[in-house]
């Protein structure tokens, strides 16, 4: 019995530690007022939901919104690039041998590993060399490097657990290479490439570090605009914490549609036929 | 095309992995409709000719005709063959239907018309959803599945799963149906049930049917013609009955169903010597010739003290449900009989064996020859690139090995055998079985175990892919990982050249 309390007493401690911090973020977005005081949380005034008006209509309004739109933008583009490149890389991989296989994977595991620094910095690196000017497409680039390696993660167990007879029956029923792919081993692994796409939005979405390399200085994201206004003034502007907020509820809405499609098939439309 | 009724036809089919014959010189031809059945232990090669037939893998060297037409070359997707997977290989993403009918949404089928200006056309056409619609239900009805169209195929046993996966290829009226192992996952009843419903269905539908398995009852009850294969070789090809009755050597015999292998020798006319006694035969074979001999326990007639022809005593007794096995000792060698009477146990009792029940067959073993055998500079005879120690002097008649290694004959003349091509022979009497893998000379796997009666005849196969075949009498285990020595004194060599070409000047 005591056993068991302590047991659970641990991971509820663990819990706190990890989420209290965001907790505490989240019920301060909604007290206007310059600090965190729990005095002022306690007698009740100034609940409200004025740091999120201020955050949209302030000074730096048009900033954030802009910041918001690139953010997305630059997410869902790239994503659905690596996703497609991902998504063949990881059929190549599979299809390609044994000892192959087993190479490639570990090379594919390597900028996983690898300090994201060092990824920016190379990236950055080969810019100049070639003598591109930094844009969207440098950033965008940037952002397909980061978030490559963990589509072809999440596509390859798919791959794994598909008979391996799959292909070849596709072909044995007359199927060309092309239609079996299309038709068989694509709708086959599916749900791994939506939460890899998923994932590779959450990790494009708060991205810092390959976001400042790569971009031109005029492209504002959300992490670069949160870490400009906090290294430019000191002090961190209330505002950042319905920022921040905001941000932890999409990122947690994302991380509920990856448990949901991972952990389930995707829903088959039961039609009738003539 | 030619005039005949042969389907498919493999002529000298190779087919190398690696550089490793995994199919050697396969040779068949399959008659229209006929139930063939590819037999044999895991890795003779079997699934990967089925393979090669259903174009996933292509020949090394060979040709493949389909109705006289060389397809060797086609992709999976142009030959006219559906294959039926051993883990059903349904495509989980769509439903029973979709499934079925996944190969006739992709057919294109000819038909001729008659244009405006009354000239005959052909032209190609998909079939339309009432006539897939209308195929798809019917072979739902051929498996026995009706009304689980809509099913959710994740949601089907085992056994419904094999039967979509025998609807959805049977659908596209293939000329040939493989089936590669089908049965292999599912129960034993379920196995049976299905035996016998692929049986009526190949004789309701009138398709060739090829089938490949490693359980010799499967084979024996369902197929019209047996290919028994054993490393990438064709063993035997035959009718059941032939397979059993008339095993052509000691590991078909051995392999299919349960069998007393002797070693025998030829002592008259239709008179053959084994376990210490003569018996009549009715198979001629040359006198004093070493043959295998296989009898059957359930053709073993057991009686009563000298009411027979060879007494023994009995050590061991089961009940097998519909007979008893009894093992009998006959001096050193055990005779397994199989009978419904009951005899005691731990008495001497008799057995007589009618001559037609004395299969005899050609000895596939007489001796170990390792034809690329070369003499190294140690005067060491080399086989699956290790040195085994022999006596070299064997070569030149009354000579002996000085000081520095070289052959000296009688008259003083010198040899040097360095790097000389040998025949090397060791009878399977000599080479030594040893457990630790380090302490023999060349390591191996144990690939083979035929019991004789009063010893075993087993294979160790290196990793050179060398052969070494041994009688020995102790008890070993298949995949056992052992090494062999040899005594020098027992390899026989001779030159492949002359011998002066070697002497020394």
């Amino acid at each position: 019995m005591v056993k068991k309390i302590f047991a659970k007493g641990f991971i509820y401690l663990m819990l706190l530690l990890m989420y209290a911090p965001i907790i505490l973020l989240i019920i301060f977005s909604f007290v206007e007022f310059d600090h965190i005081d729990f005095r002022q949380l306690v007698s009740g005034e100034n609940i409200n939901f004025n740091l999120y008006k201020e955050l949209f209509t302030g000074e730096d309004g048009e900033t954030v919104v802009q910041a918001f739109k690139n953010t997305l933008l630059v997410a869902v583009v790239s994503a659905m690039v690596s996703t497609i490149l991902g998504t063949f890389a990881a059929i190549g991989m599979y299809y390609s041998g044994k000892k192959m296989r087993k190479a490639y994977e570990i090379g594919g595991q390597i900028p996983i590993l690898n300090p994201e620094i060092i990824t920016a910095l190379s990236l950055t690196i080969l810019f100049v060399f070639v003598g591109i000017q930094f844009n969207f497409i440098t950033l965008l680039i940037g952002h397909v490097v980061l978030t490559i390696p963990f589509v072809v993660l999440s596509i390859l167990p798919k791959l794994k657990q598909m008979d391996n007879n799959i292909y070849e029956a596709a072909l044995d029923l007359g199927a060309k290479p092309s239609k079996a792919l299309t038709k068989i081993i694509i709708p086959q692994i599916m749900p791994g490439i939506l939460s890899g796409f998923i994932l590779a939005v959450t990790l494009s979405l708060d991205d810092y570090i390959i976001t400042a390399f790569t971009r031109n200085n005029s492209f504002v994201t959300l992490s670069t605009y949160v870490y400009g206004v906090t290294s430019k003034r000191g002090a961190i502007p209330p505002t950042l914490r319905a920022l921040t907020t905001i941000i932890v509820v999409v990122t947690l809405i994302v991380l509920l549609i990856i448990n949901f499609t991972s952990g389930k098939k995707p829903m088959k439309k039961r039609g009738t036929r003539v | 095309m030619k005039n005949s009724n042969k389907i498919i036809e493999l002529k000298n089919i190779c087919k190398e992995y690696d550089g490793v014959l995994a199919v050697d010189n396969f040779n068949l031809y399959v008659k229209k409709g006929e139930f063939v059945t590819f037999l044999g232990p895991s890795g003779c090669g079997k699934t990967t000719t089925l393979r090669m037939i259903a174009g996933f893998e292509m020949p090394t060297s060979g040709v493949i005709l389909l109705n006289g037409e060389d397809i060797s070359k086609l992709p999976p997707y142009e030959r006219p063959v559906n294959t039926v997977f051993q883990r059903y290989a349904l495509f989980t993403h769509m439903d029973v239907y979709d499934n079925i009918a996944f190969g006739l949404k992709l057919k294109k089928i000819k038909y001729t018309y008659v244009d405006k200006k009354g000239v005959t056309k052909e032209k190609y056409r998909k079939y339309t959803n009432e006539e897939i619609d209308e195929k798809v239900r019917k072979a739902l009805k051929i498996v026995d599945l009706e009304e689980f169209e809509y099913r959710d195929v994740a949601t089907l046993s085992g056994g419904q799963q094999q039967r979509i996966a025998i609807a959805r290829a049977i659908v596209n009226e293939p000329q040939i149906l493989l089936l590669d192992e089908p049965l292999g996952a599912l129960d034993l009843k379920m196995r049976k049930e299905m035996q016998e419903e692929l049986k009526a269905m190949h004789k309701k539908l009138g398709i060739t049917f090829i089938y490949v398995t490693h359980d010799q009852e499967e084979a024996l009850t369902m197929s019209d013609t047996i290919v028994v294969m054993k490393d990438g070789m064709i063993q035997q090809i035959g009718t059941p009955e032939d397979i059993y009755n008339e095993p052509k050597n000691a590991f078909v015999a051995d392999f299919i169903g349960e069998s007393n292998i002797y070693s025998a020798t030829m002592v008259g006319d239709k008179m053959v010597r084994f376990i210490n006694h003569n018996f009549v035969c009715v198979d001629e074979f040359e006198l004093h010739e070493k043959v295998d001999v296989v009898i059957r326990p359930e053709d073993i007639i057991l009686g009563n003290e000298n009411e027979g022809m060879v007494n023994g005593k009995l050590i061991s007794k089961t009940f097998k449900g519909v007979h008893y096995e009894y093992v009998m000792m006959v001096g050193r060698n055990e005779v397994v009989i199989q009978t419904t009477d009951n005899f005691e146990i731990n008495k001497i009792a008799s057995i007589s064996i009618d001559p037609f029940n004395i299969h005899i067959m050609k000895k596939e073993f007489t001796v170990n020859k390792y034809s690329d055998a070369w003499i190294d500079k140690n005067n060491n005879v080399v086989i699956s690139e290790e040195p085994f120690e022999c006596d070299i002097t064997q070569l030149v008649p009354g000579s002996h090995v000085d000081e520095e290694g070289y052959v000296v004959d009688q008259h003083g003349i010198k040899y040097d055998f360095t790097d000389a091509d040998v025949i090397a022979e060791i009878s399977l009497k000599d080479i030594e079985v040893i457990d630790n893998e380090e302490d023999g000379i060349v390591s191996g796997e144990i690939v083979s175990i035929i019991y004789k009666g009063d010893h075993y005849q087993i294979i160790v196969r290196t990793e050179e892919d060398e052969d070494f075949v041994i009688d020995t009498e102790y008890t070993w285990n298949e995949f056992d990982k052992v090494s062999v020595k040899v005594d020098p004194k027992k390899i026989k060599l001779t030159l492949k050249a002359e011998v002066k070409e070697y002497v020394k000047d």
